[in-house]
């Protein structure tokens, strides 16, 4: 399944998160090739942005490790997981509300997996904002910013650190039909331009023209891998999105 | 469509540009005019001088951590104080530009101690934990003096006069300002920004938020540390009720938000008047202080939030930015609060 050429750019192996009696994410083991997109869907509430905040470090796994590019980077904490080279961006878009839209994406390229300063950086954001669509926003503040724009500062933000791993949590969620084919592109771009990125996504047709692999979670657990013309195809993976009936 | 002619963002480090430079001179001519005060005033006037370079100091030094964090820290009394008793304590055993060294340690090393504990807690934790902090450290002071069976203070003794405390005091100002400076430029300056506005954004942009508030902390503290010990032989005697009192932590936060949070020289706006207004409240109204320190406290935060600086450039993009620069980009150009009630109202645009 996996090509076996590419370098393994992050693994998950029997990683579980528990909150008290939850068991939010059980045993999910997986690989994430070298410039691979991979798609990470599931019904809400199947344990998909847990598994994100577990890459990215926010959460500690109880038990289980994750490695990125063979280096443990679980419960090393998020400001360490990004040194090492995994950028995220949030299920709801977080802007830095007090900073301009320049300054929202120098902030990512300063402390942590690039550490640029002076003209050097200040070349760089201006650099991400052009190439997210931005060209004439560097001044602004993010408040006055549309949502699609927001989110673009937001995902230049996140590739401002030269990120080894892209995580993008539900990124194309809220947009209207246009903002979506707008952002669709922005990520094709990113992918043809050899990024590695997971994307959590509820937007089916996103996903298929997105992801080389996809992976499916229903209440925690992996249910299915594979294509994703494979998986959207599967039994088990109607049966979770849309009940027994439809199966 | 509008196309902007976008300014080259000066980031820290890009070495001085025109605007800095022209900053640097009217600084320097400020400094040496205040520098100038004590050869023209003396008396009451010299001593008004003092109470604003003094609290400049502090309110600046507050400034520089609880600016950027928005943590609002009410800890200076307990590092004032640690510094006046470091001054006090050791008045018969070094000399003095020892003890003002030594009281800067002494506060780094408590606010290292104090911050690596605390500065976990977010939010009016944090507010309440400062707050206690000197409580907690003048109960300590007043039961070691108990158990040592000295007298209920310390007297500090020392021949100097008025002139000589102000431009102490002076230097300790502008050391402030210089560090304050340094950091707006620097890469914990920007951290510091970031997690003011999103801890958890800074934490995923790669910042140690513990580490960079805790410097922050130990650095802001030192001042008031240093202060105290600066001020300590003017008051003569030392006790813990007066070293320690909270009502001084509760001035420098209260002149610091009127003078505004947003600029490095907002607290000295704010300290001017505010010191000036005070000497006549403690003229007429001596027994209310507390009460109308309150009332201000309240005034402030309800009615002018982003203080004098705030205002002044409120008015200042009003008459610049409208009409003269058009399209929706300038119209909020500092992505401050203020930027949102900008919007609100109705611009003139020439490519409308």
């Amino acid at each position: 399944m996996l090509d076996s050429s590419r370098a393994e750019a992050l693994s998950a192996a029997a990683v579980t998160k528990r909150f008290g009696g939850l068991v939010a994410v059980e045993d999910m083991s997986f690989v994430l090739a070298d410039k691979e997109v991979l798609g990470l869907i599931g019904p809400n509430g199947s344990g998909k942005t847990t598994m994100m905040n577990l890459i990215s470090g926010a959460l500690k796994p109880s038990s289980g490790e994750i490695k990125l590019y063979g280096e443990a980077i679980s419960g090393t904490g998020a400001s360490n997981v990004a040194k090492k080279g995994v950028a995220r961006t949030f299920q709801l878009v977080r802007m830095l509300p007090a900073m301009t839209a320049l300054e929202n994406v120098a902030a990512g390229g300063v402390f942590g997996h690039a550490r640029r300063w002076g003209r050097e950086l200040d070349d760089h954001a201006h650099g991400l904002l052009k190439r997210v669509g931005l060209p004439n926003a560097a001044h602004a503040g993010v408040s006055a910013l549309t949502y699609i724009d927001q989110k673009r500062v937001e995902l230049a933000r996140a590739l401002a650190s030269d990120p080894k791993i892209l995580l993008l949590d539900e990124w194309l969620a809220g947009l209207n039909p246009t903002e979506l084919k707008i952002g669709i592109a922005l990520i094709e771009q990113l992918r043809n331009e050899g990024c590695t990125i997971i994307i959590v996504e509820h937007v089916m047709h996103a996903i298929r023209s997105l992801c080389d692999r996809c992976i499916v979670m229903n209440s925690g657990i992996k249910i299915a891998e594979g294509t994703p013309a494979e998986v959207l195809s599967d039994h088990g993976v109607i049966r979770a999105y849309l009940g027994d009936e439809n199966a | 469509m509008s196309s902007i002619e976008a300014p080259k963002l000066v980031r820290p480090g890009t070495g001085l540009v025109a605007g800095e430079l022209r900053n640097l001179l009217i600084s320097a001519v400020i400094i040496i005019a205040a520098g100038c005060v004590p050869l023209v005033f003396d008396g009451y006037a010299l001593q008004l001088a003092i109470s604003i370079v003094m609290y400049t100091g502090l309110a600046t030094s507050w400034l520089l951590f609880s600016g950027p964090t928005n943590y609002i820290a009410l800890s200076t009394a307990a590092f004032f104080g640690i510094g006046m008793y470091t001054a006090a304590g050791g008045i018969d055993l070094a000399p003095y530009p020892v003890l003002i060294l030594a009281a800067g340690v002494i506060g780094a090393a408590m606010a290292a101690i104090v911050g690596l504990a605390t500065l976990r807690v977010s939010g009016v934790y944090f507010v309440i934990f400062s707050l206690g902090l000197a409580e907690l450290v003048r109960q300590i002071m007043t039961w070691l003096q108990h158990v040592l069976g000295t007298m209920s203070g310390l007297y500090v003794t020392i021949e100097r006069t008025e002139a000589e405390y102000y431009w102490q005091l002076l230097l300790l100002a502008v050391a402030v300002f210089v560090v304050g400076w340094w950091i707006g430029r620097s890469r914990l300056g920007f951290a510091l920004r970031i997690i003011g506005n999103d801890e958890l954004v800074a934490v995923h942009c790669g910042i140690n938020t513990a580490r960079a508030k805790v410097v922050l902390f130990v650095i802001s503290s030192t001042f008031a540390a240093i202060g105290g010990a600066v001020v300590a032989p003017r008051w003569g005697y030392v006790e813990p009720v007066v070293a320690f009192s909270p009502f001084l932590s509760f001035q420098v936060v209260i002149m610091a938000l009127l003078g505004g949070t947003h600029r490095l020289w907002g607290p000295l706006v704010g300290v001017i008047p505010f010191v000036l207004i005070w000497e006549l409240i403690a003229i007429y109204f001596p027994s209310q202080t507390t009460l109308l320190l309150g009332i201000c406290f309240l005034l402030i935060v309800y009615v002018i939030p982003n203080g004098i600086t705030g205002l002044i450039e409120d008015a200042w993009h009003r008459r610049w930015k409208r009409g003269t620069t058009p399209g929706p980009v300038q119209r909020a150009l500092d992505g401050s609060a203020g930027a949102t009630a900008r919007q609100l109202q109705p611009q003139k645009t020439n490519d409308a």
